[in-house]
């Protein structure tokens, strides 16, 4: 049997705005994923050391408050130190368009602004889960 | 979104409609509906301003007032909010309704490592007194009333607010304030929590004890079954959250020997108003109704003043879409139109560009002239609850009632709301409601213009706000200014002696007030409590 891809659901910083978050998490699962959830206001670090404590292939940050950019920028630099820079980052929220090439310049693969369909993102990470 | 379920035939004649709440629409209404769903005119009807205030709370309705425009604001540094509330003003605005950002939000100063990133960028930065005296600055504080949307820290905001009043000659019964002040919804929805559940709902109980006695015009909370709607319930569990919500503030001033009467009128609720309209209309009516009955029947109050729900309908937030922004315009203002025609008091709608950002001003301007539109030419001020009647509208009032009536019982067989949201049973119900409406969605079940019907492919982008990185920089250092300047071994005892009021459950209000006048910060106040009381750590729900 194929090994089930465990991905952590991370709400990194202040903002508390988790229908999304919680609504993706429901996805996954029900995609045959094992989710772990992390909950509100995680620091960048509390999120790292959870996803070496939890060995997960993927890790998934939902964000709305409009800081992508530096708190993406800051996860990258931390899973570089503590070498799990492996670990495949997709991001979703309130993403505008202009700022998915600065995402991807900073090393975000997957990137789902709010609304995209369940089937996308999960056969994405599917896909590029198996191409590693 | 929240818009109905339409099963259709293969000839596309619709066959039967599903509201949000699950109740079922027919194709025609007659006296008959009425008499099957014991509908007595004599108790259900009253003329407005007379319970159950089913029509309303004034006998005139907008007759004899208008309703309070407050459309959300902040950004960026107290400076430029204090610009964007002036703008407003000038254009027509009666009331203010206050973002903070999230870091302030949190109990975090500026300069906190935490808050890195978020300084004013959804909502204005607040540190001190200091920034208070510029946000507010030239605003007439006796005329024009001040929603504060913070609900953690909204006992320091409400002494900081107080003290600026002051300092500005403004008389503390003159001024009005509404701090959200709804813990429990930030529980369920909205996450801006710090504190556990029980010290977070004693901190309401004392803002609400204090404003009774020192602060007559403020609205010390303002329950928001809003959040929770947004964050994916059906609009009758929305109601019946926030009335839930309400007892168990009530409650909690109760228990200090208070009498109802003499605090209630202090409450306000703020509703959404996105969806199908006549369920929303339908909504509010019962709302309206059973607040009166809840607080008659259960707390026995006396005074008819203590019975009349008040509130903010609007925002809509959930039901716009980034897709196709300009069909938010259209959308806001049929959500305008649900609010006048269940009778709102004060109304706010999300802007056509907040799926994005930070609402630009043109697009804040939108929503405030589309009040104005409603209420100075289509002729929402005419006559006073103008769907009483309906067979259509009063069934439907009806069966809202009844169903809301039934989720709360289910609240209250759990042992109410304090254990419902400690046990996570309902965060884990929102978060459902919210999965299925997504799945219907991408089903296309649930229509959604420009999103899974009438699609234009490429979306168009919109004018985005700029946050400014070096007005963080501003910020910092007012605050540093602030720590210099001030008499820092006044504020060391001052937050000693907040320590000992949150220590011994003394209402802490009044400790509150001296630590702001004094301009020890938010991150500091939030600090003691967090020492007295520890922090909220979130049920799992998966």
């Amino acid at each position: 049997m194929e090994k089930r891809i465990r991905i952590l659901v991370a709400k990194p910083g202040l903002d508390g705005h988790d229908r999304g978050a919680k609504v993706v998490a429901q996805a996954l699962r029900d995609a045959g994923m094992e989710v772990i959830y992390t909950g509100l206001h995680q620091t960048i670090d509390q999120i790292t050391q959870t996803a070496i404590q939890e060995d997960v292939d993927v890790i998934g940050l939902s964000i709305m408050s409009g800081a992508h950019l530096p708190i993406c920028e800051k996860l990258m630099r931390e899973m570089r130190k503590n070498k799990i820079d492996d670990i495949l980052v997709v991001v979703g929220g309130v993403i505008p368009k202009r700022d998915i090439p600065k995402l991807q310049e900073i090393g975000i693969k997957g990137i789902f602004p709010g609304g995209t369909p369940f089937d996308e993102s999960t056969r994405w990470i599917k896909e590029h889960i198996k191409n590693r | 979104m929240g818009v109905a379920k339409y099963i259709k035939n293969e000839k596309d004649e619709v066959q039967d409609v599903i509201l949000q709440s699950g109740l079922h629409i027919k194709p025609l209404y007659t006296q008959k509906d009425l008499e099957e769903i014991g509908f007595d005119p004599s108790k259900d009807l009253a003329p407005p301003g007379e319970y159950p205030f089913t029509r309303g709370i004034h006998l005139q309705g907008y007759r004899s007032r208008e309703w309070t425009t407050r459309q959300y604001t902040g950004f960026g540094m107290p400076k430029e909010t204090n610009e964007r509330f002036k703008l407003m003003i000038s254009h027509g605005q009666t009331g203010l309704n206050v973002a903070f950002d999230l870091p302030t939000q949190m109990g975090l100063d500026s300069d906190d490592p935490l808050a890195e990133g978020e300084v004013g960028r959804v909502g204005m930065a607040v540190d001190s007194l200091r920034d208070f005296e510029v946000a507010f600055q030239g605003i007439p504080l006796d005329r024009i009333g001040a929603g504060l949307t913070i609900n953690a820290v909204a006992s320091i905001m409400l002494a900081m607010f107080q003290a600026t009043a002051e300092k500005f000659g403004f008389k503390k019964d003159r001024v009005s304030a509404t701090p959200q002040n709804d813990i429990l919804k930030e529980m369920i929805g909205r996450g801006a929590w710090i504190f556990p559940v029980k010290p977070a709902v004693r901190l309401i109980g004392d803002t609400i004890e204090y404003s009774m006695k020192e602060l007559p015009r403020t609205n010390p909370v303002s329950v928001c079954g809003y959040h929770i709607r947004e964050s994916g319930c059906s609009p009758v569990q929305e109601i019946a959250y926030a009335f839930q919500i309400a007892n168990t503030y009530i409650d909690e001033v109760l228990k200090r020997g208070h009498h109802i009467d003499d605090f209630v009128r202090g409450f306000t609720f703020n509703l959404n108003v996105f969806g199908n309209l006549w369920e929303q209309v339908a909504k509010f009516r019962a709302a309206r109704k059973l607040w009166a009955i809840n607080l008659k029947e259960r707390y026995g109050a006396k005074d008819n003043r203590s019975l009349l729900l008040r509130g903010i309908f609007g925002g809509g937030g959930y039901g716009m879409t980034k897709a196709q922004p300009e069909n938010n315009i259209i959308r806001g203002a049929y959500y305008a139109l649900a609010a006048a025609l269940g009778g709102a008091q004060t109304t706010a709608l999300c802007s056509f560009d907040e799926a994005y950002t930070i609402p630009t001003p043109r697009a804040a301007l939108l929503s405030l002239r589309t009040f104005q539109i409603l209420m100075e030419e289509i002729g929402m001020r005419d006559t006073v609850d103008p769907l009483a009647g309906s067979y259509f509208i009063e069934t439907l009032t009806k069966q809202m009632e009844q169903k809301i009536v039934e989720e709360m019982k289910k609240i209250d067989e759990m042992g109410g709301m304090i254990k419902a949201v400690e046990t996570g049973y309902v965060q884990k119900e929102v978060a459902k409601q919210a999965y299925e409406f997504e799945k219907g969605v991408q089903k296309g079940e649930l229509i959604k213009v420009g999103v899974n019907k009438y699609t234009e492919g490429e979306e168009m982008e919109v004018e985005l706000h700029e946050y400014r990185q070096e007005s963080v920089q501003e910020q910092v250092q007012r605050l540093q200014g602030v720590k210099r300047e001030r008499d820092n071994r006044k504020v060391v005892q001052l937050l000693k002696d907040l320590e000992s009021a949150a220590k011994e459950e003394k209402n802490v209000m009044p400790y509150l007030l001296e630590c702001c006048k004094a301009y020890a910060t938010v991150g500091e106040m939030t600090k003691v409590f967090k020492e007295v009381y520890g922090e909220f750590k979130e049920p799992s729900i998966f």
